[in-house]
């Protein structure tokens, strides 16, 4: 669905989403990596799961959070990815202090 | 612009003035009340939601069992203002801890819940303290930092705002009416009555209550009362919501009905300054982080400050005017914990026009010494 629409010489690195290896550039968002590898449901909300996926790609509406490196409720729009960043889908609301 | 009468004129339209005219609207006196307007200092707006007892009257007895008496109302008050507007208040009667991070927080905790078992009664107190392992058992996520606490059954917590937009639409369906931008400028004697002269018009009523917060300093005067009031500042942190894990509230962290963890429990005096400043942000996190340290993986969201409505010995002020029958001044830093005792106790009393006997210990004629009557 999504192209990149420059070619560009900037390194190429690779990043963990859902336990399955993913290529993006530096300087890449964490959104904008997963739109282009396909991904458009990034989260489910919290009161009805209902699936949501990034939508303005500028920190306003929340609707891309993730799970990075274990932080809950990041917004993978205003991330962007490191070498083996490790990104899950949040999954409703963040859950703190049970484990 | 015609004069409005009603029974009873509350001034104020915070927590305090709110859960007093609900509770006359309830009974079904004719109620006008008179709110500043968003100049205020809205200290309502600022609360954070505890319902507490364990420590509430260390130094005042009668304020120890004023405060017991409406969290014991609080079930029942909660329950009806819900039935009655369809707006929850949020309120859990879960119990509630007082964590403690040193051995000199938590020996002044031993001292201070021993002083109030005196005060309660032991079977009724039913308050104690609690080593580390129990407290860890009540509190998902405690922090190696806490060594232990207090734990008060009769303890909880409610949502300030949805309490105070409850109480509002209570006393709207019973025969209060609100008046907003209505600050009192000046208040008469008329009849046998009062004249209250507004920015938003004139009102009469056979009774006046002040419940204006730190306002009441300036009009406790005009019906012979006297309010010596200050302002103690406290500053909020919250977090994004999760999923729930506190079943309880603590002193310094509670989980809110929607999910977000509130901390605070500062203490500044700095006049009318309602900023938030960065360093006591700072300890307020740090000690919040200690106590449950995945607070850490959250974001704060928003932080803001109040000014709580502090009498020079921090016990709330009830009295009733003797120059001017019918004229009584409310003050109080606990508007959500009496805030039962508020609807269901006080107004009742206001409505036939005399306070109960027990309550000439909470007038502000505690704080007059001999060598300087009426010191400001």
């Amino acid at each position: 669905m999504f192209k990149r629409i420059a070619t560009s010489r900037k390194a190429r690195l690779s990043f963990d989403f859902e336990g399955h290896r993913l290529e993006a550039e530096d300087g890449d968002t964490v959104a904008a990596a997963l739109l282009l590898a396909g991904e458009r449901v990034l989260r489910s909300t919290a009161v009805s799961a209902s699936e949501r996926g990034p939508f303005c790609l500028m920190g306003v509406c929340f609707e891309c959070l993730v799970e990075i490196d274990g932080i809950p409720n990041r917004q993978a729009c205003m991330v962007k990815v490191l070498p083996g960043m490790r990104v899950r889908r949040q999954r409703g609301a963040a859950r703190v202090g049970s484990t | 612009m015609a004069v409005q009468h009603a029974d009873t004129i509350v001034v104020g339209g915070g927590l305090v003035g709110a859960a007093i005219s609900y509770g006359l609207a309830k009974i079904g006196q004719g109620v006008i009340v008179l709110d500043e307007g968003d100049v205020a200092f809205r200290a309502s707006r600022g609360n954070f939601g505890l319902v507490w007892v364990q420590s509430k009257g260390d130094g005042m007895p009668e304020y120890a069992r004023w405060t017991r008496r409406s969290a014991d109302l609080w079930p029942e008050f909660a329950g009806e203002l819900a039935g009655e507007t369809g707006v929850s208040p949020h309120y859990y009667k879960a119990g509630g801890v007082h964590t403690c991070l040193s051995e000199e927080e938590l020996q002044a905790r031993t001292n201070l819940i021993e002083r109030m078992r005196q005060v309660h009664g032991p079977e009724r107190y039913e308050a104690r303290v609690l080593d580390r392992r129990e407290l860890a058992e009540m509190l998902p996520g405690l922090g190696e930092a806490v060594i232990g606490g207090s734990w008060s059954p009769h303890d909880g917590h409610a949502s300030p705002l949805h309490l105070l937009r409850a109480l509002h639409a209570g006393l709207l369906q019973g025969r209060g009416r609100y008046h907003a931008d209505a600050r009192v400028t000046a208040i008469a004697r008329d009849g046998s009555g009062y004249r209250v002269t507004t920015a938003a018009g004139v009102f009469a009523a056979e009774r006046v209550v002040l419940a204006a917060g730190l306002a009441n300093r300036a009009l406790a005067p005009m019906v012979g009362l006297s309010a010596p009031v200050s302002p103690l500042k406290g500053q909020i942190l919250v977090t994004e919501r999760a999923a729930t894990v506190l079943p309880m509230p603590t002193a310094f962290v509670r989980q809110t009905e929607e999910g977000t963890f509130l901390m605070g429990d500062s203490y500044e005096d700095s006049g009318f300054d309602t900023a938030s400043r960065p360093n006591v942000m700072a300890e307020i996190a740090r000690r919040a982080a200690r106590t449950f340290p995945f607070l850490r993986k959250l974001q704060v969201v928003r932080a803001w400050a109040a000014l709580r409505v502090m009498s020079g010995d921090g016990f709330p002020i009830y009295e009733q005017s003797r120059t001017h029958p019918g004229a009584f001044v409310v003050n109080c830093h606990s508007g959500v914990t009496l805030a039962g005792a508020h609807a269901l106790a006080l107004a009742p009393m206001i409505a036939r026009g005399r306070l109960d006997e027990a309550f000439a210990a909470f007038s502000a004629g505690r704080f007059d010494v001999q060598a300087h009557r009426d010191v400001a």
